[in-house]
């Protein structure tokens, strides 16, 4: 028989009991298009991880407190050793080899925990962050502003009561409106006890999107000294001022390691750490951030993945059992097909193609309903996203949503091989049936 | 064309053997026009599964136009199947989801025949059956069903036609109009036609009567047809029908008779 036979009396027969077909082409078309689905999320959040990460920068560092700090990053008093603005300095000072800048920082605590930042424009509030910093701050975190300028030397030097506003705060308290000169009112701290200060406008920042664990466009930028003279729980005991961050640009990520080595040496001297104690600071590179979230994203795609894959093995247990179910019906057909000249190779031959045709429309039919929820999935990525891991919080729009040839491929081709593992031991039963036996049954 | 010689087959039925065939010689020539006939259990569907290639004989040898039949493959004798025989059974054995065209031209596509739908179209019209081409075996009334299955045997220009109990399913009328189909097949054409029956009726038809008992030729004698015969003996088929009486006794009675004129 001609290949286009073999299909042809496979399409027959499957059309003979189209309910059935249907119902077999179920499980194909539930498990591609969960893989199809999944991995399309689990890549779309990889890249997006991937993408917003560099988009902060490869060549960065952060050097953050480490014994003492709280969930926030935040120094508060008391609390054993910190990190500290004249560490910076120091950093500064040393002129080590590879370093391009520093711009250290001070946040009050991040949207929607307790002690909430909140900005306020003629009665609307906005929940957000406030950040003290300096003006290389731009260049260290390649993150300029679009409107307006900066924070200056002079901002610095004189305490100004100025700010620059994040894209996101800009739009939700002004809209379509040039901020640029009024005055807003900043409050930092728990409910009643919290403490407000009125800043003047001075910019917006770019839109830059947000990482995994911050969003860069809902902050409020002001100088560090002007942070520092405001909220009240900034200074340490010893008088020195607690920063949250110190982030650090170099020239030549290959030079990271070393780099981090000499930071760390200054560090420990400053904070008159003994040879048997740990670093109470973290310095982490942008590169070791993304490998992190680099390898919890493959480990969720690998479970999806493995999730998808045991429902197509159950779908091809139910198109075995079919075809067995079939095989046997139609032992009088088997018969006479044998009978009239076909070889045992012809019969293997058209079960298997049977199984395969349906595996493979059903494969068809599962990348369409995966690219289908995938559509739908893109409306609502940051839900499902939560949905499926509660503390995977990627992006909220769907643009990073990757569906690429070669999956669509993979399914295709894993539908396929299903119909082929699960086609052959029913078509082989067939093929085999001794054609008297198979005339004589009813 | 076809020679059988010493052909025997032994089934194993636990600790028990069945001697289905004791040592059967059998020769069919060209053209031919006969029946098999002999009670259940005389052996006559084991003979046919052989001479039509479904079954192989334990001892014995089978030549078909010259070629040992006993010697070949499961492949190669499908190939014999599909190119030499043609098949008709009592129950038809048609597939259900084909329509006629599709269930004649069913043996051609198995020798990759191109053509094939054409083919089946000239052995339908054959059959009286070009107007039903497209009906499925539901469709078909039971004499045509058993006509759509003649198309398709004869479909593959076969050497030899096996009929197992062609007529065993039709009423006494259809039964003629089918039997006089192979007649007319085999007169026109030249096809060599077997039938494996227990029905005198149907051994009637034919110029030879090979008569099994207990996996035996008891008997192989000519036959004069029943359409050839004189008025009167024409005109009282239905009375052979009834007698009941031994195939062996019954079926030389004509051929006497032609033997006597």
């Amino acid at each position: 028989m001609s290949p286009s036979d073999v299909v042809l009396t496979a399409l027959i027969a499957l059309r003979s009991n189209i309910l059935r077909t249907l119902l077999t082409m179920l499980g194909i078309i539930i498990g591609i298009s969960a893989v199809i689905a999944l991995t399309a999320a689990g890549q779309g959040a990889q890249k997006g991880v991937t993408d917003r990460i560099k988009g902060l920068g490869s060549n960065l560092m952060f050097i953050q407190p480490g014994t003492g700090k709280t969930a926030t990053g935040l120094q508060l008093p008391g609390q054993g050793a910190g990190l500290f603005l004249e560490d910076a300095r120091a950093i500064d000072a040393a002129q080590i080899d590879g370093i391009d800048g520093v711009a250290s920082q001070g946040t009050a605590p991040s949207p929607g925990l307790p002690f909430g930042g909140t900005a306020i424009y003629r009665g609307q509030n906005y929940s957000t962050t406030l950040l003290g910093t300096e003006p290389t701050y731009q260049y260290v975190r390649d993150f300029y502003v679009s409107e307006g300028r900066f924070i200056t030397e002079e901002d610095v030097t004189k305490k100004a009561l100025v700010v620059v506003l994040g894209a996101k705060v800009k739009q939700q308290l002004f809209g379509d409106k040039d901020p640029i000169g009024e005055n807003i009112r900043v409050t930092v701290g728990p409910g009643n006890f919290a403490v407000g200060f009125s800043f003047t406008v001075i910019g917006v920042m770019e839109e830059k999107g947000s990482t995994s664990s911050t969003d860069q466009d809902n902050v409020v930028i002001t100088p560090l000294p002007s942070f520092q003279a405001r909220v009240p729980f900034i200074r340490n005991a010893r008088g020195l001022t607690n920063v949250s961050q110190v982030n650090i640009k170099v020239k030549d990520r290959s030079k990271i390691p070393q780099i981090k080595q000499e930071i760390a040496d200054i560090l420990r001297k400053r904070h008159n750490l003994a040879d048997d104690k740990e670093n109470d600071f973290n310095i982490q590179s942008q590169s070791d951030v993304l490998s992190t979230a680099t390898q919890v994203d493959r480990t969720l795609s690998v479970l999806l993945v493995s999730i998808a894959l045991i429902s197509l093995i159950v779908g091809g247990i139910g198109i075995m059992n079919i075809m067995l179910v079939s095989v046997s019906e139609r032992t009088r057909e088997i018969g006479i097909r044998k009978a009239v000249g076909a070889k045992r190779r012809d019969i293997l031959m058209q079960f298997i193609i049977e199984a395969l045709v349906v595996t493979t429309l059903g494969g068809l039919l599962g990348v369409l309903v995966g690219l289908g929820i995938t559509q739908i999935l893109q409306h609502d990525w940051d839900f499902t996203v939560q949905l499926l891991v509660a503390s995977f919080k990627v992006s909220a729009d769907g643009s990073d949503y990757v569906i690429t040839p070669k999956w669509i491929m993979a399914g295709l081709g894993m539908s396929a091989a299903t119909g082929l593992i699960f086609g052959v031991y029913p078509a082989w039963r067939a093929a085999r049936l001794d054609p008297i036996e198979a005339l004589r049954r009813e | 064309m076809i020679s059988l010689r010493g052909i025997s087959k032994v089934y194993k039925l636990g600790s028990q053997t069945v001697h289905a065939l004791r040592g059967v010689d059998l020769d069919i020539q060209d053209g031919e026009f006969m029946a098999i006939m002999g009670p259940s259990g005389s052996g006559k569907s084991t003979l046919m599964n052989i001479i039509g290639c479904l079954d192989r004989p334990t001892d014995g040898t089978y030549a078909l136009d010259g070629i040992q039949v006993s010697r070949l493959n499961d492949a190669q004798l499908a190939t014999v199947r599909n190119r030499r025989l043609g098949f008709v059974f009592q129950s038809f054995n048609l597939l259900p989801r084909l329509n006629a065209i599709d269930q004649v031209a069913m043996p051609l596509s198995y020798r990759g025949v191109s053509n094939r739908k054409q083919v089946a179209k000239v052995a339908l019209k054959l059959v009286g059956l070009e107007s039903r081409m497209h009906h499925r075996p539901t469709q078909l009334s039971g004499g045509q069903q058993q006509r759509v299955a003649i198309a398709r045997a004869i479909v593959g220009n076969p050497a030899l036609i096996l009929a197992d109990e062609p007529t065993g399913a039709l009423d006494t009328k259809t039964s003629h109009d089918v039997m006089e189909i192979f007649r007319r097949l085999n007169e026109e054409r030249g096809i060599t036609i077997a039938f494996v029956t227990h029905e005198p009726d149907v051994a009637a038809y034919t110029r030879r009567i090979v008569s099994l008992r207990d996996g035996e030729i008891v008997s192989d004698v000519p036959n004069v047809p029943i359409f050839e015969r004189p008025r009167e003996s024409a005109a009282a088929p239905g009375a052979s029908a009834t007698t009941g009486t031994p195939v062996a006794v019954h079926a030389p009675g004509p051929a006497l008779m032609e033997a006597g004129q």
